[in-house]
């Protein structure tokens, strides 16, 4: 469905000249969720941010069913890919209620029947539509996070963008938007590419994923690879012994890459 | 320090906030002691794990309407410290090391001056020795070029760099208890271990007590000895953390398996029931308000 090749981004200038993204390149089936992994600074949301079209000085190529992509996104990409951010505390309009932020991408891609879009929506994240006319101040942070979930649902796109869903979330809570996320996608075939710096997030809803570094694409592997601990790179293998709790002994034999 | 003779005790804390809906009780009835050792205090966000350590340090906003029968370190009884005896306490004899260094450095000041001002408040020592132990104590983190990053600015060092300065700064004063609130929550998993581990080093070389802050179960049960958790203001159990896997307490082991798992299966994630039964009544206001 989605195809990125030797994508490359630099922000700044001169000395400050900073290669952010390297050669990056995956392919993404329908109906896959792929994940994107690596610590700060790996560029991995950076990635997403191309894709989305936020991020307009990349090179390389990108294309989504065979269309190849342009600096300037239409609407008909639009209502194909939408985004859900980290933050539900500042990705939310803190003066809008849901009921209005819901309707905004309606308005704008003219569907018309809005009442009703906005009231099944609300209903397919589990939020139900005593929640339309309040403030997001009025909301934990995993229901903010389900209203965005909501936002990116309601124009019915096939792929959704997720940069970490759940990193701003207690674990209570982001074992129940996780659950969603799943949920989702089994019912509408959704395609998803998940951006996180946990391991064991993307493990769990994804099936295959490309571990960054540095910009550079480290290695594509599946996870029944990773479950099984079959992992040809070093840098792999080091943030799986790191996802798994403090061991001082293990911690000595840490490299930086 | 022998086993019998306690680093710290706290009994019955109770800290409560006014707000116009009526008191909001943030900790109620906390009660728990500890030698040297390193002690993990669990929970989600509004737990009031943080605000636990903040009233040991008495670092609460004013508002805040703090109680208790009794909160002593070393056998002296903090709740009768006055405002100035507790700055005396404050950095000397309990430390903090807080979340973000990003905001907790002070942005127009080298580290190094910092980290050289937090030994002279509370040593007696000249120029060039405060500024040689600095610099020891930045070999001491593992930061590989002390001499350098004396005279970085805060905005100069990454973020590893900084909770790095941070546990410094706390540490050059020769604290017997450190509270660390979140001190690696904020950094990459790798990082995050490393500081850890050199966290760990300096509490056991120096023999002191860690209380260590943290909304991540795994982490601390595997990096703190005892592990303290705590639900709606309350302490629900504290248990060793080896035996933390083996906890009968609901709360507990709903924390723990709403965890996702790399080796774990893809269904869904067991979701946390909260059951409000697990907390004690709000009982009768014991203890005396503290720093009233």
């Amino acid at each position: 469905m989605i195809a990125v090749e030797k994508l490359n981004v630099f922000f700044g200038h001169g000395q400050a000249r900073n290669h952010a993204v390297k050669d990056v390149g995956f392919t993404v089936k329908k109906g896959e969720s792929f994940g994107l992994v690596g610590e700060s600074g790996s560029g991995k949301s950076t990635v997403l941010n191309c894709i989305a079209g936020l991020l307009t000085h990349w090179t390389g190529r990108m294309e989504i069913d065979g269309v190849s992509l342009a600096k300037k996104r239409g609407l008909a990409f639009c209502r194909k890919v939408q985004m859900v951010f980290q933050d539900p505390y500042g990705s939310l309009h803190p003066r809008h209620t849901i009921d209005r932020t819901l309707k905004e991408p309606v308005k704008i891609h003219r569907l018309g029947d809005a009442e009703r879009r906005v009231a099944r929506v609300l209903d397919e994240v589990g939020l139900g539509t005593e929640f339309r006319f309040r403030f997001p101040h009025q909301l934990s942070g995993g229901q903010r996070q389900r209203v965005a979930v909501a936002r990116a649902l309601i124009l019915a796109p096939e792929l959704i963008l997720l940069d970490e869903p759940t990193s701003a979330l207690d674990v209570s809570i982001q074992a129940e938007v996780l659950n969603l996320l799943q949920d989702l996608r089994k019912k509408k075939h959704l395609t998803y590419i998940l951006v996180s710096h946990d391991l064991a997030v993307v493990s769990h809803l994804c099936n295959k994923l490309l571990v960054m570094n540095r910009g550079q694409a480290v290695e594509t592997i599946t996870r029944s690879r990773l479950k099984r601990g079959k992992i040809s790179e070093k840098y792999t293998k080091q943030l799986l012994v790191a996802g798994r709790g403090y061991d001082r002994t293990s911690i000595d034999r840490f490299e930086d890459f | 320090m022998s086993e019998n003779s306690p680093l710290l005790t706290v009994a019955d804390l109770s800290v409560t906030f006014p707000s116009p809906k009526g008191d909001v009780c943030a900790v109620n009835n906390v009660s728990f002691s500890m030698g040297r050792e390193k002690i993990g205090i669990v929970g989600e966000s509004g737990s009031g794990k943080s605000v636990t350590g903040r009233a040991v340090l008495r670092l609460l906003p004013p508002y805040a309407r703090v109680r208790a029968s009794q909160i002593s370190f070393k056998g002296k009884n903090l709740l009768d410290f006055s405002e100035k005896q507790m700055r005396n306490i404050r950095g000397m004899e309990i430390s903090m090391v807080l979340q973000d260094p990003k905001y907790s450095l002070n942005p127009v000041r080298t580290v190094g001056e910092q980290i050289c001002e937090a030994y002279t408040i509370h040593h007696r020592a000249g120029k060039k020795q405060a500024r040689q132990k600095t610099l020891d104590m930045l070999k001491a983190v593992r930061i590989r070029n002390p001499e350098q990053v004396y005279g970085l600015y805060p905005h100069e060092v990454s973020g590893g760099m900084g909770q790095r300065i941070m546990i410094a700064m706390m540490l050059i004063p020769e604290p017997g208890l450190l509270i660390a609130d979140e001190p690696t929550s904020a950094l990459d998993v790798t990082v995050q271990l490393r500081i850890l581990a050199i966290l760990d080093d300096l509490v056991c070389e120096r023999g002191m007590g860690l209380i260590f802050i943290s909304h991540d179960l795994e982490l601390v049960s595997s990096f703190c000895d005892r592990v303290i958790i705590m639900y709606g203001g309350q302490i629900m159990e504290v248990v060793a953390a080896g035996n933390l896997h083996k906890s009968n307490h609901p709360y507990t082991k709903g924390l723990l398996a709403c965890l996702p798992e790399i080796d774990g299966t893809q269904d869904h994630l067991p979701t946390l029931v909260r059951d409000n039964a697990w907390l004690k009544p709000v009982s009768g206001l014991t203890g005396k308000e503290v720093g009233s």
